[in-house]
């Protein structure tokens, strides 16, 4: 018997289970398709996108020869979870590290501020850098030690013990630089000084990433589609250098105990073939686990070692400053080689005398350049500003002079492929008037004629004047990469530039620079079949005399040009001179005779005490 | 004895088998993605007893012998065994409680040699069976307070036991065996009560702080008070069936609730709630006065169940806060949008949304979902399996599964239905009420709009007992059908 009283109730039963039916299809279109949300979340929750680093481009010097390399370093790392019951004490002893320093190590790991990403299932990063042989030490008791792992990373190897602040080093980037340039993450290498730093987009490459799955404890499970969505990194590129390390060498060698700054340029191509700053530093004490130690020490030390002297340095050019001053008022026509200018123990104008050596007088252009007379280009100054040739009289000739100058590369920055050039100083009208009212004439700042005064340049600068005379009027800016794998240098390093002297006025120049070495200051230069040309400086200063060399060899196609520049080293002929004949000699002709070994050793040997100052 | 057996091979319902199969097949390959690695394999793994699908695939097989076996027992065998069953059942699940091992607080597992048995999973079948035999009883009705208390008592009395082993979700399953009361003709109010009880609390607590726009009212205590007027207006209508009452009723609470919103927010703001309690008291008086003068007691309960309503809400409050301790309020709140507690009481959830709602609308494909792989999900291939589905299957393949459960449940409703008798009828009621509430509760849970319970999703999540369960569970009402009258 069938009963019907409550038979309509099986619609209620039927609706009520389509009713939920609807509410959870409406939910799951919420879910699935009507936000994003939840895609974005699973993405980040289950997606680790490791980075692949690539190998950072090696340096070769001019002649192929590795300067720089890579090496591999081993990271000790840890997961929290596995190393119970590890003799802590053997861990440390293996590490050669204090249990003190292990604790606080363990401390600064463990507190999320500083580590973000402490998890207890995953790598946490125990010691960095490690060498080959603190990491072989290790490896030996590695199996004592489970739950410590290994990753291989890898630091900067160099073959010289010379150029470091050229080199420059890396560093962990900044969370300055992280802000500006999304290419880098916290932990990523960058080049910090030096060529690592203004080549750094050269050298890094191109990061690679590996999309890795990770489970809910943050443990890695495997690649993602096979690797479908990773990317390669590209090998960063290789730079060839202009150097020639040997000839690096030498300089550093030479500059021991010294202060200052040698620069080598092979004037047809604008390429630097050495640069010293001297006291200089092995670029190895930059890397590796002591990195940070050594770093501090060298900041600290008062005769900077971190700064590069040759572009940040600014000095008076003293003597050196002279050729640029006979090239001016000769184009100008202020003075024909023939002129001639007396010198009765200096430069005498009214009550004010500016002394000068003992020579023959009066004397034409090419003695006065020889044996480097002060009255000369005093007189020669004295007389451009007075010249009615300028209308605006000695302001206009004032402005004429520094356009000359700064056609020369003064005063500006050259532009050289390493950070923190300075520009050096060239003073023009407006510096003066400022300075002393409309009342100041030729006598007032007549010490720039012999590159004193207001004047100073950096040692990069007076080596360029070198090339600038060599190449008889035109200079290429100089840098250091002459070449870079698949890419180009920057045009600025391709292009001459043309100082406003013409090619046969520096002509004169040059042939008073090789009587110089013939018959003047530079006879200590005079290397039998090389026709080197040069010119001391002695620049006074507050202390001792710095002592300078400009040069340049042979005197027809020369093939480099040479700057020296020694702190308190007294006269020109004292530390310029030599050094400067010796890296001719061992650059043109590959190889220094036994004398000059002999000779390189004394200066190498000879220290210049610079007391316990600041500089 | 072979005709026998072709004859009931044929009187089988085809629908009902396919349906079984289909849902069995996918819950299967849902487990094959849930429980899998990451790394590639070769199919055949999925076999392999190492594997969680191997076993499930070997329970699988179990439960169609059985189910084959069961089709051979005649209904009248079944219903005369339905008592010996049902106190059989329950002696089990008892002495469970004392021999099971703790399995994450719960006391109801027993281990026979290396398989391991929920005794409660078959013991659903055993109260379904008994409740049907026992309505099914010649001068059964359900009217005789007798009657019904018996009827409680069947469901309750193995509810309690389960309740003892620490497994309330499952405990809560047999309270959907009261739908089946309903059908068979207990008063609606009783579910009635029950949802509108729900409805209070959820919207009193989620909206207790959120104001009017234009208003300084909380829409929490008001929306409460306006859906007791709903509810009740409502009963008069379709319990009392007197219009008079009815009209009176809707016309005052309806104009008076809507003039005072309008006066409140356009001429001059006052306290719009009072002005629904006095609505409400005015409800009460008129119900009273309507049972005294029509000598109608229908009209004094829905006085009484208006009185109870406010007195219900207002305890929710006090219950919130001071009754329910810490991790359960939580709980409550995250459910209800309330509060963010991803690394907590949230974390099951939150995880399980991530993981459907990254599956899109086509899904990432067979064993390429993510979130549950690496493990993001827990319980990713037991209670919360249904996430393995969303990822992998998308918007597409998650409606069809719950598109297929849903016609399962019809299916099993329309040859409950069928039935000659009450006995049959009840029967298949118990099992679709049964896969309705554990449909409900555990695919509400996973996409987040019911309460963390951890029940099963039939023949989806892993677990033998649980399969095999209820394939009894099926199979029995299969052969009940089957012998129904007038299908031979």
């Amino acid at each position: 018997m069938k009963d019907y009283t409550y038979d309509k109730r099986k619609y209620i039963m039927a609706g009520t289970v389509l009713f939920v039916l609807a509410v959870y299809v409406i939910q799951l279109f919420n879910l699935q398709i009507n936000s994003d949300e939840y895609k974005s979340k699973a993405d980040s929750n289950a997606f680790y996108k490791k980075t692949v680093y690539p190998a950072r481009g090696l340096m070769y010097d001019r002649n192929g020869k590795l300067v720089v390399y890579n090496q591999p370093s081993y990271d000790i790392t840890f997961v929290p979870r596995e190393i119970k019951g590890i003799d802590t004490l053997e861990l440390c002893k293996a590490l050669d590290i204090t249990l003190e320093e292990f604790d606080a190590r363990m401390k600064v790991i463990k507190d999320k501020r500083h580590n973000p990403g402490y998890s207890q299932y995953t790598e946490q990063e125990f010691l960095t850098q490690l060498s080959g042989e603190e990491f072989a030490k290790f490896q030996e008791k590695m199996f004592r030690f489970p739950g410590f792992y290994v990753r291989k990373r890898s630091i900067r190897q160099y073959n010289y013990k010379a150029a470091g602040v050229l080199l420059g080093d890396i560093g962990e980037v900044s969370q300055k630089r992280i802000d500006k340039d999304p290419y880098y993450r916290r932990g990523d290498y960058i080049g910090t000084q030096g060529l690592e730093s203004s080549y750094e987009e050269v050298l890094r490459g191109k990061k690679g990433v590996e999309v890795l799955l990770r489970d809910a404890r943050g443990r890695i499970q495997g690649k993602y589609r096979n690797g479908e969505l990773d990317t390669l990194a590209e090998r960063g590129k290789d730079l060839t250098l202009s150097l020639d390390i040997e000839l690096q060498e030498l300089g550093e060698r030479l500059m021991k105990n010294k202060i200052g700054s040698i620069v080598a340029i092979e004037p047809s191509t604008g390429e630097i073939l050495c640069m010293v700053s001297a006291p200089s530093y092995d670029p190895a004490l930059l890397t590796g686990r002591q990195r940070g130690k050594n770093h501090q020490l060298l900041s600290k030390n008062k005769n900077k070692p971190l700064l590069n002297r040759a572009i940040m340095g600014t000095y008076p050019p003293g003597s050196t400053f002279k050729t640029s001053q006979a090239a001016t008022f000769l184009q100008e026509g202020i003075i024909t080689p023939e002129t001639a200018f007396p010198c009765s123990g200096g430069f005498i104008f009214n009550n004010f005398k500016l002394g000068c050596h003992a020579h023959s007088s009066p004397t034409q252009l090419k003695p006065a350049i020889a044996t480097s007379c002060n009255a000369y280009f005093c007189w020669g100054l004295h007389r451009m500003f007075g010249s009615s040739k300028y209308k605006g009289g000695t302001k206009e000739a004032m402005d004429r002079w520094r356009d000359y100058m700064v056609s020369m590369g003064f005063g500006y920055k050259l532009g050289i492929d390493l950070p923190g050039e300075v520009r050096g100083m060239i003073p023009n009208a407006d510096y003066y008037t400022k300075h002393y009212g409309n009342y100041w004439r030729a006598v007032t700042v007549i010490s720039i004629a012999i590159g004193q005064g207001e004047v100073t340049l950096t040692p990069l600068q007076i080596a360029n004047l070198g090339a600038t005379i060599a190449n008889r009027g035109t200079y290429i800016p100089p840098h250091i990469v002459k070449g870079i794998e698949d890419g180009e240098i920057d045009s600025l390093y391709l292009t001459p530039k043309s100082t406003m002297v013409t090619p046969r006025v520096y002509q004169q120049i040059a042939e008073g620079m090789r009587e110089a070495v013939t018959d003047g200051t530079c006879r200590a230069a005079n290397i039998p079949g090389l026709d080197v040309c040069g010119k001391t400086g002695t620049a006074q200063n507050k202390g001792r005399d710095h002592s300078a060399f400009m040069g340049f060899a042979p005197m027809d196609n020369p093939k480099i040009a040479v700057a020296v520049y020694v702190e308190n080293g007294g006269f020109g002929a004292t530390f310029g001179v030599p050094i400067g004949a010796l890296l001719m000699e061992k650059y043109l002709t590959g190889t220094l005779s036994p004398e000059s070994e002999q000779k390189a050793k004394d200066i190498q040997n000879r220290t210049i005490y610079y007391g316990s100052g600041e500089r | 004895m072979d005709q026998g057996r072709d004859s009931i091979l044929s009187r089988i319902d085809k629908p009902a088998l396919l349906l079984y199969a289909l849902l069995a097949v996918m819950g299967w390959l849902a487990i094959c993605g849930a429980s899998h690695s990451y790394i590639e394999t070769s199919f055949l793994e999925f076999f392999s007893q190492d594997e969680r699908s191997g076993k499930q695939a070997l329970w699988m097989g179990v439960s169609v012998m059985f189910g084959i076996f069961l089709l051979c027992i005649k209904k009248h065998t079944y219903r005369n065994l339905s008592g010996i069953i049902y106190l059989l059942m329950l002696a089990v699940c008892i002495i469970t409680i004392f021999i099971a091992k703790d399995t994450k607080g719960s006391y109801s597992w027993i281990a026979i040699g290396s398989f391991k048995i929920q005794p409660a999973e078959f013991m659903k079948f055993a109260t379904a069976l008994t409740l049907a035999a026992f309505m099914g009883r010649r001068g059964f009705d359900i009217k005789n307070n007798s009657d019904f208390m018996k009827c409680a008592a069947i469901i309750v009395v193995p509810l309690l036991v389960i309740v003892a082993q620490n497994e309330t979700g499952s405990a809560l399953v047999y309270l959907s065996l009261f739908l089946v009361m309903y059908r068979e003709g207990m008063t609606g109010i009783f579910l009635l009560m029950a949802i509108s009880a729900v409805v209070y609390f959820v919207v009193g607590i989620k909206f207790n702080e959120e104001m009017f726009d234009n208003l300084s009212q909380a829409i929490g205590p008001y929306a409460v008070t306006v859906l007791i007027q709903l509810f009740s207006i409502a009963m008069v209508k379709f319990w009392c069936k007197n219009n008079r009452t009815f009209i009176v009723l809707l016309a005052v609470n309806l104009a008076t609730t809507l003039a005072s919103y309008w006066i409140a927010v356009y001429l001059i703001e006052f306290n719009i709630l009072t002005v629904q309690y006095l609505l409400l008291t005015f409800d009460i008086a008129y119900l009273l006065i309507r049972t005294r003068l029509n000598k109608e007691n229908k009209n004094l309960w829905i006085a009484i169940y208006i009185v109870g309503s406010i007195a219900f809400y207002n305890s929710c409050e006090y219950v919130m806060h001071n009754v329910l301790e810490k991790h359960q309020r939580t709980r409550i709140e995250v459910l209800l949008g309330l509060k963010d507690d991803l690394a907590g009481a949230g974390y099951n959830v939150h995880q399980s949304k991530i993981a459907i709602g990254s599956g899109g609308f086509l899904g990432k494909g067979f064993l390429n979902g993510t979130q549950t792989k690496l493990k993001y999900v827990p319980e990713q291939d037991t209670d919360f399996i249904f996430c393995t589905i969303g990822e992998e299957q998308g918007f597409l393949g998650s409606t069809f599964v719950l598109t297929v459960f849903v016609l399962f449940i019809l299916r099993l409703v329309k040859l409950a239905e069928r039935q000659g008798d009450i006995f049959g009828r009840v029967f298949g009621y118990a099992l679709a009420s049964i896969f309705f509430f554990h449909f409900t509760i555990n695919i509400g849970m996973v996409i987040g709009i019911m309460p963390v319970i951890g029940i099963p999703l039939p023949f989806f999540s892993y677990g033998g007992s649980s399969f095999l369960g209820f394939s009894i569970l099926l199979f029995t009402f299969l052969r009940i059908d089957a012998d129904r009258d007038g299908a031979r």
